[in-house]
């Protein structure tokens, strides 16, 4: 394995910095999922969206660097740089701290082996100035390989919130997930969302009780959000919006 | 990586391992040419650093490390002087050096699975105290 050619975890000063990069972010939010197309991208945007709307501040950070899409959910153009001083500032789409590796490959593929992966992450962290912030949402990638989890290893107690679908095999993998959570000490999982489901099922819920933590809601199928995706002010008016900003306001924020 | 944040992750990693010292013969600093560093904004901005910490370092030091690429695929090895590079993709490496991924293959088979063997990353070398 090549990976002897970069620093060991513990002398790459990066990661000093990236401490100080995150020391004004108040709650950090993975939204994670080991299966694919379970909605994280998607929850991530609308979900910043919300705590947005709701008058905080708030980033919105994309982790899948393989395969990044928060922009195009949320509709930000990538063509231009975020400005430089100091590090890089985020861009600023919808009063959102916005930040993505796709500004650097400019939605080209980007073909890299797991520890690149991780070098990229860092190299994201230790460049971004996110300021204050009251929320940083995190798309990640699925799977549970380590890119999936290195995702949430360089933040203080991070709460993941974790998607899942009814489908059996949704939760057969998402299972796997929490079981690796709960290995994690301290680790504090915000709870489950059920997405594309019209009422919460057993399934899930049963899932989220196995595991000691919250089923949080439901999320209904939304037949036009293919359709509006990328456009934030239609992204409002969905029943994908609307059944989020419910689940935010009874789970999240000073007043849960 | 940006200059800036170069500058300090450099400043903090000094003062954590001299535990505190606050004057310096000499450190020295490896540059991965794949980073495109701009030494003038490095220099300066560890100068501003070092100051606003009080810290004095008498001879800033930076070596430049050639970067090198390996195809896994036929084993070739090439530098970036071998790469046509186009100052907006430079910029873009800049900030994230696995970029390279994005827009280079190897030169002799075309594939897109190589490694960066050397010149990627900032290492500090050399701390040495007064
Ligand atoms: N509640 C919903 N109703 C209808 N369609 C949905 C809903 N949630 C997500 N989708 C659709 O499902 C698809 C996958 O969504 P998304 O890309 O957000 O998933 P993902 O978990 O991020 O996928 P990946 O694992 O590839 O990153 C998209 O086409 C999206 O529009
Ligand atoms: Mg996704
Ligand atoms: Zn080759």
């Amino acid at each position: 394995m090549s990976k002897a050619i970069f620093m060991p975890k513990e002398k790459d000063f990066r990661l000093a910095v990236i401490d100080r990069r995150l020391a004004g972010i108040n709650e950090i939010y993975p939204i994670m999922s080991s299966k694919g197309g379970v909605g994280k991208t998607l929850i991530s945007a609308v979900l910043a969206l919300i705590l947005r709307d709701r008058g905080y501040k708030v980033g919105l950070l994309d982790l899948d660097i393989t395969n990044p899409s928060a922009h195009t959910a949320l509709g930000v153009s990538i063509k231009e740089l975020p400005e430089e001083e100091k590090g890089v500032k985020p861009l600023i789409a919808d009063g959102i701290k916005f930040m993505s590796v796709a500004f650097y490959t400019q939605d080209k593929p980007l073909p890299l082996r797991g520890w690149e992966i991780d070098n990229v992450i860092r190299e994201l962290l230790a460049i971004t100035i996110w300021g204050d912030l009251d929320y940083l949402i995190i798309d990640t990638p699925p799977g549970l390989s380590d890119e999936a989890l290195d995702a949430i290893s360089y933040f203080r107690s991070p709460k993941p919130l974790v998607v899942a679908t009814p489908s059996p095999l949704a939760i057969n993998s998402v299972r796997r997930l929490l079981q690796l959570l709960n290995d994690l000490n301290g680790l504090k999982v915000l709870g489950i969302v059920e997405n594309m489901a019209n009422e919460p099922s057993k399934r899930v819920r049963e899932l989220a009780e196995a595991f000691s933590i919250k089923y949080l809601g439901n999320v209904p199928l939304d037949p036009t959000i293919d359709e509006v995706i990328g456009d934030t002010s239609k992204l409002r008016n969905t029943l994908l919006y609307v059944a989020l900003k419910g689940i935010a306001e009874k789970n999240l924020g000073p007043n849960p | 990586m940006h200059e800036w944040a170069l500058a300090e992750a450099i400043v903090d990693y000094i003062t954590k391992v001299s535990s505190g010292k606050k004057r310096f013969k000499r450190v020295t600093v490896k540059l991965g040419e794949l980073q495109s560093i701009d030494e003038e904004i490095l220099r300066f901005s560890i100068n501003e650093i070092l100051k606003a910490d009080g810290i004095h370092v008498k001879e800033l030091r930076f070596e430049k490390v050639p970067a090198i690429f390996r195809c896994r695929n036929c084993g070739y090895e090439w530098s970036l002087k071998d790469m046509e590079m186009d100052e907006e993709i430079k910029e873009l490496i800049h900030f994230v050096p696995e970029a390279v991924h994005t827009y280079f293959k190897c030169p002799k088979c075309g594939s897109r699975d190589f490694e960066i063997v050397g010149g990627r990353g900032v290492y500090v070398v050399e701390v040495i105290p007064e």
